[in-house]
């Protein structure tokens, strides 16, 4: 009846690699900062200001001609883009000068252009006060579900798995925003959206490592914590390449079928489970070892040393006969 | 965990019927639904401007706007209450440094000014019982018979209050003229106005919210050269108004036209859009209340074969002259109008003119068909997703997995119905959001199924592996929900329009995940290892 089988009983030996993986990871992150600062990323109108016009032409336009007769118009820094298909085109109008009125202006000349030859289907101006104010909530956002989240794991699990948590989505939110300097895709409000989701999905994952690991913690008191890691993200294995496979399949028919207005999203979303995924096991598991959770029996050399959770083992027998 | 009583299934059976019974009103046409018995759920799930088209518009009260307006109204009533028998000598009144001050030239009358203006400080709102009320300004004296007045902090929010909620009066008023379908017009903060309106053409609707309309009549100074006068100064009581741009005759003529209006918009009873029956052009006509027919009567009289503006924010729509006294109470506007704009003109001038000027600072408009595009689109990425999910479902899980995918279905059902029934508003980051949750609705049979083949490996029977499965799961299944719950939440407290349409989606969307694996998906599994005693576990 079935026709696929996923792995069962791997014993892939991850935390070998945890120092050249998790070192790999950190020049990643660090190349991340440091493009966001050099390159930057694409931040949409949203957080800018200005005009966004997506408009769609009667035949294929030229967007050379189009380009040299929206810039008669000396609106300052102008992008033009097809948009989807050879009709589209979205024009991008940095912020004018002269506040929340001057911005309405490039709508009208716009119109006044090119109302006979094309539909405008969508037009978004926005004006100084509020991209200022949209940009800080998009930010306080960020940060109070990084709070919230991790007080939720502190709550359930010990400040390690908390520290480790935080850490691994602050590595995945900032490769985030490493693609998004990289690919120069158009970071808006949509995409504050994204990283929040990554946010969770990330959280989601580690959390489900996490939860083996605390049980696995319990059941075997003498085990080394490599191990142990070891042992859990191998018994994890299955459901976390199953789900991050449903989820990408999902994501990439988002991504083929859901339209130009959400791409930019789903791209995101589908980096950021590819990222979460990878971040839970090799981020998240090995954060514990080296915040030094077991200390002393990393080596393998047994102690009776303090339980890492307090609580008595459920049932001290292996699942893995 | 696998023993459900009768009472549980017929509640589980229950709950799914019930949002089986909330989608259904989006799949009937609505003259059906309008038929149906009043106890069965009507709500239908709101598409988003988005998805549907329409306008998002975020207009502000213009502040300053309504402080330089009433700053100078103030100077008009200062200078009334002097100017009144017995008359008080006094040297530069106007406005400066945000505040009206004038000096009062006679140190022995500066007692009785001081009584006179400080009549108009303008208490405001019902003062309670006891309760000193708020007044608009403050009176402050300085040295050599200095006056001043200057707006109270408390003061001035209430007015801005108050001038919010008449802006949302008004502007409702206009779109309601437009018989737009379904508009929301709320207010947002502290000074700002949220206009969403479905359908419909964001230009006109634009035109008619952003448009103060604050009509005046004013006599035309026909002394003095308006080209000089722009030069030099108007003459006192006088000032200088351009005529509009879009006058093919004579485009940005100024005029000399006597500052106080003879007739304001709050003289008008009524106006219609019209043709002038000798050229076809289109015109407003007006009615005026009984005072202002009169008021307008004697003035036209005392004047004729003088002419007067029509001044529509402080544009001159068009000067005629009165060839004759009007004393029927009626009147005509005539402009280089065309049909469209002699229309809204109309309305405008019904719907009566916004206390302070509207400035917009946020538009997002979409049109209709980027609207049916985008349902479109939405419509065919979940068809898909949702067969590559449950094809992988089936492959890797078979007959746990079609369990899986019944749940998934019943999962999106319930996920219309939630939203059907609190009317929500469906965006197209809803639908990702939709979409991104049968991804990750999996997520919680796959961790059970897991669970179960692990325990089954170590040892145990197919019925006690199922039951440890789905009990050591619940744990797990519930803080991975909770973290992605919480980042929902926050998403819908900060963010607006399609991202919280987004928010909505996916905290629903985990409810009903919780709900369908945890419930819906163990009594499936129950029901079959009742019936069926396995003997090895099938996944």
């Amino acid at each position: 009846m079935k026709l696929l089988s996923l792995p069962t009983d791997t014993k892939i030996p991850f935390m070998r690699w945890r120092k050249p993986v998790m070192l790999g990871a950190l020049v990643a992150v660090i190349a991340s900062i440091v493009l966001f600062f050099t390159v930057g990323m694409n931040f949409g109108i949203d957080f800018r200001g200005g005009t966004v016009v997506e408009m769609r032409f009667e035949k294929p336009v030229d967007i050379a001609e189009l380009r040299s007769e929206i810039g008669d118009l000396n609106f300052g820094d102008v992008q033009i883009v097809e948009f989807g298909q050879p009709t589209d085109v979205m024009v991008r109008v940095a912020e004018q000068p002269g506040g929340d009125e001057a911005q309405q202006r490039v709508v009208i000349m716009l119109r006044e252009l090119y109302d006979e030859e094309a539909e405008f289907r969508r037009v978004e101006v926005v004006g100084p006060r509020v991209s200022g104010e949209l940009a800080e909530a998009g930010i306080i956002a960020v940060v109070v579900a990084l709070l919230a989240i991790m007080a939720y794991i502190w709550l359930r699990f010990e400040w390690h798995f908390a520290v480790g948590a935080v850490v691994t989505t602050a590595n995945d939110v900032l490769l985030t925003l490493g693609l998004f300097s990289v690919t120069q895709l158009d970071f808006n409000l949509t995409s504050i959206a994204a990283v929040l989701t990554i946010v969770g999905y990330s959280l989601n994952d580690t959390v489900v490592v996490y939860d083996r690991l605390r049980e696995n913690l319990r059941r075997y008191k003498r085990m080394p914590l490599p191990e142990l890691i070891d042992l859990s993200i191998n018994q994890m294995l299955s459901r976390t390449l199953m789900t991050s496979g449903t989820t990408v399949l999902a994501l990439i028919a988002l991504a083929a079928f859901g339209g130009e207005v959400i791409r930019s999203f789903t791209i995101a979303m589908i980096w950021g489970v590819v990222v979460g995924t990878f971040s839970s096991i090799f981020i998240a598991a090995p954060m514990l070892i080296t915040l030094n959770m077991r200390p002393g029996r990393t080596s393998g050399t047994a102690g009776k040393g303090s339980d890492a959770d307090g609580d008595e083992a459920d049932e001290p027998q292996p699942a893995n006969a | 965990m696998l023993h459900f009583a009768r009472w549980q299934i017929v509640g589980i059976i229950g709950v799914i019927l019930l949002g089986v019974l909330a989608v259904v009103p989006n799949l009937v046409p609505k003259s059906w639904l309008d038929t149906w018995p009043s106890w069965l759920p009507h709500q239908r799930i709101v598409l988003g401007l988005d998805l549907q088209g329409g306008a998002y518009l975020l207009y502000q009260v213009d502040r300053d706007d309504y402080i330089e307006k009433r700053l100078r109204s103030m100077t008009g009533e200062v200078r009334n209450a002097l100017r009144s028998e017995p008359r008080i000598g006094y040297t530069g009144l106007g406005v400066v440094d945000g505040g009206v001050q004038v000096r009062i030239r006679d140190a022995s009358q500066l007692e009785e000014a001081r009584d006179r203006l400080s009549g108009l400080t303008n208490p405001l709102g019902q003062s309670l019982f006891g309760s000193p009320a708020v007044e608009e300004f403050a009176l402050t004296e300085g040295s050599d018979g200095l006056l001043r007045f200057t707006f109270t902090e408390e003061g001035l929010a209430q007015r801005i209050r108050s001038i919010v909620d008449q802006s949302i009066e008004v502007v409702r008023r206009r779109i309601d003229e437009l018989g737009t379908t379904e508009p929301s017009i709320q207010r947002e903060g502290e000074n700002r106005i949220l206009v969403e309106a479905p359908g419909g053409n964001p230009e006109q609707l634009k035109g008619l919210v952003g448009t103060t309309a604050q009509l005046t009549f004013h006599l035309v100074d026909t002394n003095v050269d308006p080209q000089q006068a722009l030069q030099t100064r108007p003459p006192a009581g006088s000032m200088v108004l351009m005529g509009s741009e879009d006058d093919p005759y004579d485009p940005g003529r100024a005029y000399v036209v006597e500052e106080s209006p003879l007739l304001t918009g709050e003289d008008l009873v009524d106006a219609q859009p019209g043709f002038q029956q000798q050229t076809n052009e289109p015109i407003v006509t007006f009615r005026l209340t009984t005072s202002g027919a009169r008021r307008f009567g004697e003035i036209t009289s005392q004047n004729v074969n003088r002419p007067f503006a029509i001044v529509l924010d402080d544009e001159v729509i068009s000067a005629p002259v009165i060839r004759e006294p009007i004393t029927g109470g009626s009147g005509q506007i005539s402009g280089s109008f065309s049909v469209q704009s002699a229309n809204d003109l109309a309305i405008l001038l019904r719907a009566g003119a916004l206390p302070a000027a509207l400035t917009l600072v946020e538009e997002r408009t979409v049109g209709p068909g980027l609207g049916a595009d985008s349902v479109a689109a939405g419509e065919t990425a979940s068809i898909v997703a949702a067969v590559l999910v449950a094809a992988s479902m089936i492959a890797v899980y078979g007959l746990f997995g079609f369990f899986a995918n019944v749940a998934l279905v019943t999962n999106v059902v319930l996920i219309l119905g939630l939203l059907s029934l609190l009317g929500a508003t469906l965006t197209l980051p809803g639908i990702a959001g939709i979409v991104l949750t049968m991804g990750m609705a999996v997520d919680a049979n796959v961790l059970i199924y897991e669970r179960i083949r692990e325990e089954g490996r170590a040892g145990r029977s197919p019925i006690l592996a199922i039951d440890a499965g789905f009990s050591r799961a619940f744990a797990t299944i519930l803080d991975a929900n909770v973290t992605t719950l919480i980042a929902a939440v926050i998403l819908f407290q900060l963010g607006s329009g399609p991202v919280r349409g987004f928010a909505v989606t996916l905290a629903i969307g985990i409810l009903t995940t919780v709900f369908t694996a945890f419930l819906f998906t163990r009594m499936m599994v129950a029901l079959w290892v009742r019936r069926r005693r396995p003997s090895a576990i099938p996944i």
